[in-house]
């Protein structure tokens, strides 16, 4: 092993840049584009512009990972998002609802229409997918019939969700205040995280990595929130960091935790992993797959309410293909299509290569049919490699790039199949027994 | 022995999977027109060798030859064993639910020119065969709607329509009832009136006694003997001696129970079986456990012990009818697995990769993941927490890993033996249910295993051990009981047991020892 990879390995905890591979695609997908683009890709009101048109995926990829982890599929997001769109709308223009009630109230029916959709597939056992499919059709016709089929528009008091920004305050250093805060605050989060980090490996007895190695990953992650700040700060006068934004990040940190530190979260991956198992360990899976229905509803509700608040109105064709941008966003973020396998971080890595990769192909003049072809061939490569990691024995995408790092792959021998046992039905049913 | 008049010879089969060796120089002579039982435990090799005869494990990879009406046969899969004639009925029946008698009956093999089929011919077809195997059923019926004992009709009318001339049967009785198997038995002691061979797997040894011509009996993968049932003298004692025939080696480790007062019961437990309704797999069965005591479940594959365990470990198995459960007096209610592990309750299951474990878990998060609340707070998993308990675990448990962070996939079938039970002590039961504990592991972490075993017995929990090998039972229970089809036949301190006498109540209600 040569010095440069054993450093590398050092670096990324023993486990080599396999576990970064959608990170490098990302870098690489975003650094092409900008060079091919003539600088407009990093340009600060492109990438404004982009976060404000794109966070409807980011907040629906996480309440879709949740799901795709435990072994389901939402296909109605786009409906139920457009439906809470209408209705919110609809309050204001017709009840006039102040706009902040008028957002509860949009939580509230997301809730409600998850509620209905868990009720089928947590009790009455009908999946997901089919399940999904009809609230597609329901909550789609739902939204022109409440809207007559027409667009309704939004007051200016509501639109701040989608469009909005931090508002500017003190002495002008050419970059908008507040974003410079939220990035002092990202970078000292950064460093006090890391610092917990190292102090809590010590607590656990196990072996510390040499400072070096958290200087440089610090050094990386600071780096790039450094320049973020900046380009977010140094667009047009009266842009900063939109409010958008900071709903996305705020629901990415509270998901993250869910998914990685709770009792909830554990139970999601269980029952996604193995369910039989999951339920004779005492998982309530019932509850579990009730709960992460009904959250993704809430979550297309929010969807739904900040782009309706970009746009300044809700349509009848809101969210039309939503449900495919979310689902291609969590795949390509390295979920496994069969259940146990996924992060929240991953997928919003995997929600910005299909976000660049959109907007990019659009700042270089392709039609959208070309642009929409190359996103399903991306598509299509990310969870096709995913599907042969899987024969190989391997757990995901991440696993594809630099092979060299991998461990050998198990082996299921026939002495393993024999041991199966036979004739005796599982106590879920709904896994198919090994022969 | 050896005769020119034999249907099939199978000599000096070996069979080998990766690092272990499950038949070895293997032979059996079955003789045209006669009925012939293939005997031996669960695990002996009887299975592997009708999957060598079927072509299942294609020629190449076994030693030995197949010599098939005076044919050396080389088998490249099962389509080229049923060509000359050999039809095997499998223990799991493979026939389609949705479809009719007719079209499983001739699935694969449709009657008919040009891939249309001539449904007229096929009807009058399917009338026939089920003359032949005496169901009178409409063919257009669908499968689903049959009972398992006519769909196994079905299949040997489908055998039929291939013109066989070697029926294998695995366990044909297993699944079903009294008048059923009556009727199986004769159907195939008719066929031999017909000139046709039959080769029965089969753990009920009344029914071999009672229809073999003769037995081969294999034992640890080597055949024991072959008995010929018309020269006299077999009976199932004579069966099971040459079935479990060796002797107890010092396979255990030492032990003293120290057993206290009876604290945990089950009284009258009967429950349906989840898809059909009309069988219980328990009948109103009740047992107990002392403290400190571990108590053995003997039982022949699908007697009902997982059954029965499951289904008291929160009713996860079956559709519970009736039956309660007593702890320290108290009767529980335990309505799902969360309750039964929250009342002290634990159940490591027999089938570890299906039922055991996420296999996606590293040893950390499996270890901690029966009872997350006890290293939680506010719902919060505490990770410093979940670190100390898994490593406390690994150590106590020697589980072979290079850190608890290692994924469980990775380990061994013992190692990952060793992180179900650690993921159940951690739980900390006052009843450890273990199903099949030792399945598929190497002696020496088994001797590891029962090592645990006898330490938590030590704590003063109540251990309930089902296992089909005997000797382990023999060799780590203080109390035995015997199921069979359902019901519990039998119980026998460790000085009353012995493998004579728990097979005997394995195979049928007879008892032998005074009922303790």
């Amino acid at each position: 092993m040569s010095k440069f990879t054993r450093s590398v390995r050092t670096l990324t905890g023993g486990r080599g840049l396999s576990q970064y591979s959608m990170i490098i695609a990302l870098v690489a997908i975003i650094i092409v584009f900008d060079l091919w683009t003539g600088g407009l890709t990093l340009d600060p009101t492109n990438v404004i512009n982009m976060v404000q048109q794109y966070s409807y995926i980011l907040i629906l990829a996480i309440g879709m990972v949740m799901l795709i982890i435990a072994g389901h599929i939402d296909l109605s997001v786009g409906s139920v998002a457009a439906f809470v769109g209408i209705v919110v709308a609809q309050s204001m223009a017709v009840w006039h609802l102040p706009a902040g009630l008028a957002m509860l109230l949009g939580l509230v029916v997301g809730a409600l229409v998850g509620a209905w959709q868990g009720f089928w597939v947590a009790f009455v056992r009908v999946p997901a997918f089919i399940v999904t499919l009809a609230g597609q059709l329901i909550f789609r016709g739902a939204n022109q019939v409440v809207g007559n089929s027409t667009a309704s528009p939004t007051p200016a008091s509501y639109n701040w969700i989608g469009n909005g920004f931090l508002p500017d305050f003190g002495p002008d250093f050419g970059y908008s205040n507040w974003t410079l805060i939220l990035g002092a605050i990202v970078v000292v989060a950064l460093i006090w995280k890391e610092l917990r980090d190292r102090r809590k490996r010590v607590a656990m007895g196990a072996s510390l990595r040499p400072a070096w190695v958290s200087v440089v990953k610090l050094v990386v992650l600071c780096g790039i929130t450094v320049y973020a700040t900046l380009l977010f700060g140094s667009g047009r006068v009266g842009t900063s960091f939109p409010i958008v934004g900071i709903i996305a990040g705020i629901l990415i940190l509270i998901y993250s935790f869910v998914t990685s530190s709770t009792i909830f979260g554990r139970h999601i991956y269980a029952v996604g992993g193995n369910a039989s198992a999951a339920v004779l360990s005492g998982v309530k899976s019932r509850r579990v797959n009730f709960l992460l229905m009904m959250n993704m509803s809430v979550l297309a509700a929010v969807a739904g309410m900040v782009f309706v608040g970009n746009a300044q109105a809700s349509g009848p064709f809101d969210g039309t293909g939503w449900e495919l941008d979310a689902i291609a966003a969590v795949f390509v973020g390295g979920a496994a299509i069969f259940g146990g396998v996924g992060t929240v971080a991953g997928s919003i890595i995997g929600a910005f290569v299909m976000a660049f990769l959109s907007n990019g192909l659009s700042l270089l003049g392709l039609d959208s049919p070309w642009v929409s072809i190359i996103r399903g061939l991306v598509l299509i490569a990310a969870v096709g490699f995913d599907v042969y990691n899987k024969t190989q024995g391997r757990p995901s995408v991440t696993g594809l790039l630099l092979r060299g790092f991998m461990r050998r792959k198990p082996t299921v021998t026939e002495e393993a199949i024999d041991a199966q046992p036979k004739g005796l039905e599982q106590p879920a049913g709904d896994k198919v027994p090994l022969s | 022995m050896p005769n020119a008049s034999d249907i099939l010879q199978m000599r000096n089969i070996t069979k080998r999977f990766p690092g272990v060796v499950a038949l070895s120089d293997v032979s059996m002579y079955v003789k045209t027109g006669e009925i012939h039982a293939v005997c031996g435990e669960n695990g002996a090799g009887k299975s592997t060798l009708m999957k060598v005869l079927s072509g299942v494990y294609p020629f190449g990879t076994y030693e030995g030859d197949i010599v098939f009406q005076g044919e050396q046969m080389r088998f490249r899969d099962v389509r080229q064993s049923e060509a000359v004639g050999i039809a095997i009925i499998h223990q799991e029946l493979a026939l389609i639910p949705e479809l009719s008698i007719t079209e499983n009956i001739f699935l694969g093999n449709e009657p008919g020119r040009f891939g249309v089929i001539d449904w007229v011919a096929a009807q009058k077809r399917a009338r026939e065969l089920l003359d032949l195997v005496g169901l009178s059923e409409d063919p257009d019926t669908k499968i689903k709607t049959l009972g398992v004992g006519k769909q196994q009709l079905i299949e040997i009318a489908k055998a039929l329509h291939k013109d066989v001339k070697l029926l294998i049967l695995d366990e044909p009785t297993a699944a079903l009832n009294e008048t059923e198997s009556q009727h199986l038995l004769d159907l195939i002691g008719g066929f031999k009136k017909t000139g046709m061979t039959s080769i029965m797997i089969s753990h009920k040894l009344n029914e071999i006694e009672r229809i073999a011509d003769s037995i081969t009996i294999i034992r640890d993968g080597k055949t024991v003997e072959t008995l010929d049932v018309s020269s006299g003298g077999v009976d199932e004692d004579r069966i099971i001696r040459g079935m479990v025939g060796r002797s107890l080696e010092s396979r255990f480790p030492e032990r003293t129970p120290n057993i206290g007062d009876t604290f945990f019961e089950v009284r009258d437990w009967t429950v349906q079986h989840p898809i059909d309704p009309d069988r219980l797999v328990c009948k109103s069965e009740s047992f107990f456990v002392r403290r400190g005591e571990i108590v053995g479940f003997a039982g022949l594959m699908g007697a009902g012990r997982t059954e029965l365990a499951m289904s008291v470990f929160g009713r996860s198995y079956g559709n519970y009818l009736s039956g309660e459960i007593y702890k320290d007096g108290q009767e529980l209610k335990i309505g799902n697995v969360h309750e039964a592990i929250e009342h002290g309750l634990g159940y490591v299951s027999e089938d570890r990769k299906a039922l055991g474990l996420n296999l996606l878990d590293t040893i950390k998060r499996a270890t901690v993941s029966a009872r997350l609340e006890k290293i939680s707070q506010g719902g919060v998993v505490d990770d410093l927490k979940e670190f100390a308990v898994a490593e406390e675990y690994r150590k106590r448990l020697r589980t072979k890993a290079n850190s608890v962070d290692e994924g469980v996939s990775k380990l061994s079938g013992g190692n990952q033996q060793k992180v179900v039970l650690a993921k159940w002590m951690f739980t900390d039961p006052d009843i450890l249910i273990l199903d099949e504990p030792t399945r598929g592991i190497d002696v020496g972490a088994k001797y590891e295993i029962y090592g645990i075993i006898n330490e938590l017995a030590a704590q003063g929990k109540g251990i309930v051990l089902i296992s089909s090998e005997l000797p382990e039972l023999l060799g780590m229970s203080d109390r035995i009981y015997t199921i069979f089809e359902g019901q519990i036949t039998n119980v026998l301190s460790a000085e009353e047991a012995n493998p004579e006498s728990l097979m005997v109540s394995m195979t049928s209600t007879r008892k032998t020892g005074p009922a303790a």
